[in-house]
């Protein structure tokens, strides 16, 4: 790794905070005052339950964002998540609609993504082609099933689906989802995972220098294919909250949604390097993002193509936020 | 008989080789399809035929792919040029709807220098980032294709500005000697920038400062400069690439011009040879890979396929493409040399088709 543990520095103040936590503090910092804007501007704002709204309308970006956290962490990227969190919604929606049993739909959408995130994990490995064209091809080989599926939109109307939409747990006088609290969970795992495990260490490890990371006989093969997997599968789970969430399945749904997924990964302070970054990073960088829409939202005079333009400019000064912190040089 | 082997080996491993057999592969597919796929015409001194407009239609591309494969030389890589297409585009437009007089040339000269200063900045802009600041190329420009799509909305105000002038749209869909010349632009472009980086040096130090950056200054390059340079170059291609397709239908949709224009971009670049490490830059093969992209697209909508089922189809050439140029795939199967071509490409398509 690339910093040495704090205990290990003579003469550290307590309260010096590490380079690497930097940039997370700094989002959640931004967080803190964007949300202060909000309660300060809106009335409305102040009340709890929009902060459940922000992981109701997210929980999906906030899944796949978790994934991709895991690619970008090991140096590499994948476009493809956006296309198959449609194809996913596509598929149940269009198997559902076809009279499968739910459980049975539920198993082969969340088994497609990890197995098409396997295939690309295995020809970027395996043939050592770069990341970034291989899931463009994941990207437009998923996006062409969907219209091949159908090139209008399949409304769900199973029991199971609609009242998973529809079920609300209450937390007081508010309430949340279930996809809301399965992106909560998915966050959890990913964390754990990520900081507990031999895999965790070996994705840090990979991000930090691969070259290193083979030489100490660390199984880079195993992991690079893993990361892909995991953000398949993280991306199929998406697929599925997607489509609790609007109930339907559309073939143009969620395009472009890497971007956001990219912007939001690098906004909570995971370098595109890759070694470095958390998964709470992640969790903070998507709650900016849809913080920003909600002000929007509240605003109304402001068009959405200031959101755009906003996400830009913040992406802008974090970028150069990680490069002043200077957590690595190159 | 080893002569003959050995000239076949040759040809084979050139690195044009497979993007030319599919592009092939896919013309005669059209003209088994289509008999009349092949024709060219001519009808009042100009050029129609399918041909023609596959040439046309990949104007755009291919001037988006030449800046690209310089920006991809230096080892960098310009993911704002969809973006910065829209801004030009847009700017141009905003313009020219804005005169009393749409089919003045004055007008139009004016607008299209206008917008093309814009992507000068927008390029600039990229530039002093990566060159300057010195933040990785996919970030840097990450910010300007995500900002830049809003900015394109924002001067357009949300609306699709529709414009009817003449001379501008001659950018898109006008002749000039039997050729549409949209051709012609993009075939000076291709000259100009082939001159210019194969006639001097100024091609190999582009090489050299994607190979090694430090390196290139300690020899004397100002690396920075280069670095700078091709951004700038790539949002101009880009810019004249947005009046194009904003000429084709005399409107700019900041949400809709240059939409994925430069993942085509990049696989056009990758289709050709270039690798994105940098350091190599092949610009004849640039030009192929767009032409095989674009003959993809239309082949797709002449044999009334669905035209969004071509993704399937782009992703699987695509991948097939990447698979055989790559050095660790042509290794594991040169062992099996005896029968080289047919187990080449099955295995690359059932890699892909697993999943469906």
């Amino acid at each position: 790794m690339t910093t040495t543990p704090l205990a290990a520095r003579p003469g550290r103040a307590w309260w010096r905070v590490p380079p690497r936590h930097v940039p997370v503090l700094a989002t959640a910092a931004l967080l803190l005052v964007m949300y202060s804007i909000g309660v300060a501007q809106y009335q409305a704002f102040s009340n709890i339950q929009v902060v459940f709204n922000v992981f109701i309308d997210n929980g999906f970006l906030l899944v796949v964002a978790v994934g991709m956290t895991f690619v970008i962490l090991t140096g590499g990227i994948d476009l493809s998540v956006g296309s198959v969190v449609a194809m996913t919604a596509m598929v149940s929606a269009s198997l559902l609609g076809n009279g499968l049993h739910p459980a049975l739909v539920l198993v082969i959408a969340l088994l497609l993504g990890p197995i098409l995130g396997f295939a690309m994990g295995c020809v970027i490995h395996f043939f050592d082609i770069q990341p970034f064209i291989v899931t463009l091809a994941g990207m437009f080989f998923a996006r062409g099933v969907c219209t091949w599926i159908s090139t209008t939109s399949i409304p769900i109307t199973d029991g199971f689906w609609t009242s998973a939409a529809q079920h609300r747990i209450h937390l007081g006088e508010n309430f949340v989802s279930v996809g809301a609290l399965i992106a909560v969970a998915v966050v959890a795992v990913a964390a754990a995972v990520l900081a507990y495990t031999r895999l965790g260490r070996n994705v840090y490890a990979i991000g930090g220098n691969q070259q290193s990371a083979l030489l100490m006989g660390l199984p880079v093969g195993r992991t690079k294919i893993a990361v892909y997997t995991i953000s398949g599968l993280c991306s199929a789970i998406g697929g599925i909250l997607l489509s609790f969430y609007t109930l339907s399945g559309a073939p143009l749904i969620a395009v472009g949604m890497e971007l956001d997924v990219i912007a939001a990964v690098v906004i909570g302070g995971t370098l595109l390097t890759g070694g470095s970054g958390y998964v709470f990073g992640t969790l903070l960088g998507v709650l900016v993002l849809s913080i920003i829409q909600t002000l929007i939202t509240f605003d109304g005079t402001l068009n959405s193509w200031w959101t755009k333009i906003v996400i830009g400019g913040l992406l802008f000064v974090f970028i150069l936020l990680q490069r002043l912190v200077g957590i690595r040089t190159k | 008989m080893s002569t003959v082997r050995a000239r076949a080996a040759g040809v084979t491993s050139h690195r044009l080789f497979w993007p030319l057999v599919v592009l092939v592969l896919l013309l005669v597919a059209n003209a088994v399809y289509r008999p009349s796929f092949l024709s060219i015409e001519l009808k009042n001194g100009h050029l129609y035929g399918s041909l023609i407009d596959i040439v046309r239609l990949s104007a755009p591309l291919i001037l988006v792919a030449l800046g690209m494969s310089l920006v991809i030389a230096t080892g960098g890589i310009d993911l704002s040029v969809g973006a910065v297409a829209a801004v030009a585009g847009a700017v141009a437009c905003l313009y020219i709807s804005e005169q009393p007089d749409q089919n003045s040339l004055g007008v139009v000269l004016t607008a299209v220098a206008l917008g093309f200063g814009v992507a000068l900045l927008l390029g600039a802009w990229n530039g002093i980032l990566v060159a300057g600041i010195g933040i990785q190329p996919i970030i840097a420009t990450l910010i300007l294709m995500v900002a830049g799509r809003g900015l394109a909305q924002l001067i357009a105000e949300g609306q699709i500005i529709t414009i009817n002038s003449g001379p501008y749209k001659v950018i898109g869909v006008g002749h000039l000697l039997t050729l549409p010349f949209a051709i012609v632009i993009a075939l000076a472009v291709t000259l100009l920038v082939a001159v210019l980086t194969r006639r001097t040096a100024l091609g190999m130090i582009i090489e050299s400062v994607g190979g090694n950056a430090e390196a290139s200054r300690l020899a004397g390059i100002r690396s920075r400069r280069i670095t700078f340079l091709v951004y700038v170059v790539s949002a101009a291609c880009a810019a004249i690439a947005g009046f194009m397709m904003t000429a084709n239908v005399s409107s700019a949709d900041g949400n809709a011009v240059g939409l994925w224009v430069e993942l085509d971009a990049i696989l056009a670049v990758v289709i050709g040879g270039t690798a994105l490490a940098g350091g190599r830059f092949y610009l004849g093969g640039t030009v192929v890979g767009a032409l095989l992209i674009q003959t993809l697209t239309t082949s797709v909508y002449a044999m009334n396929i669905d035209p969004q089922t071509s993704l399937l189809f782009k992703a699987v050439v695509v991948i097939v493409v990447c698979l055989i140029q790559a050095p660790a795939f042509r290794a594991r199967f040169r062992r099996r040399r005896s029968v080289p071509v047919t187990p080449v490409e099955p295995v690359g398509t059932e890699k892909e088709q697993v999943p469906a």
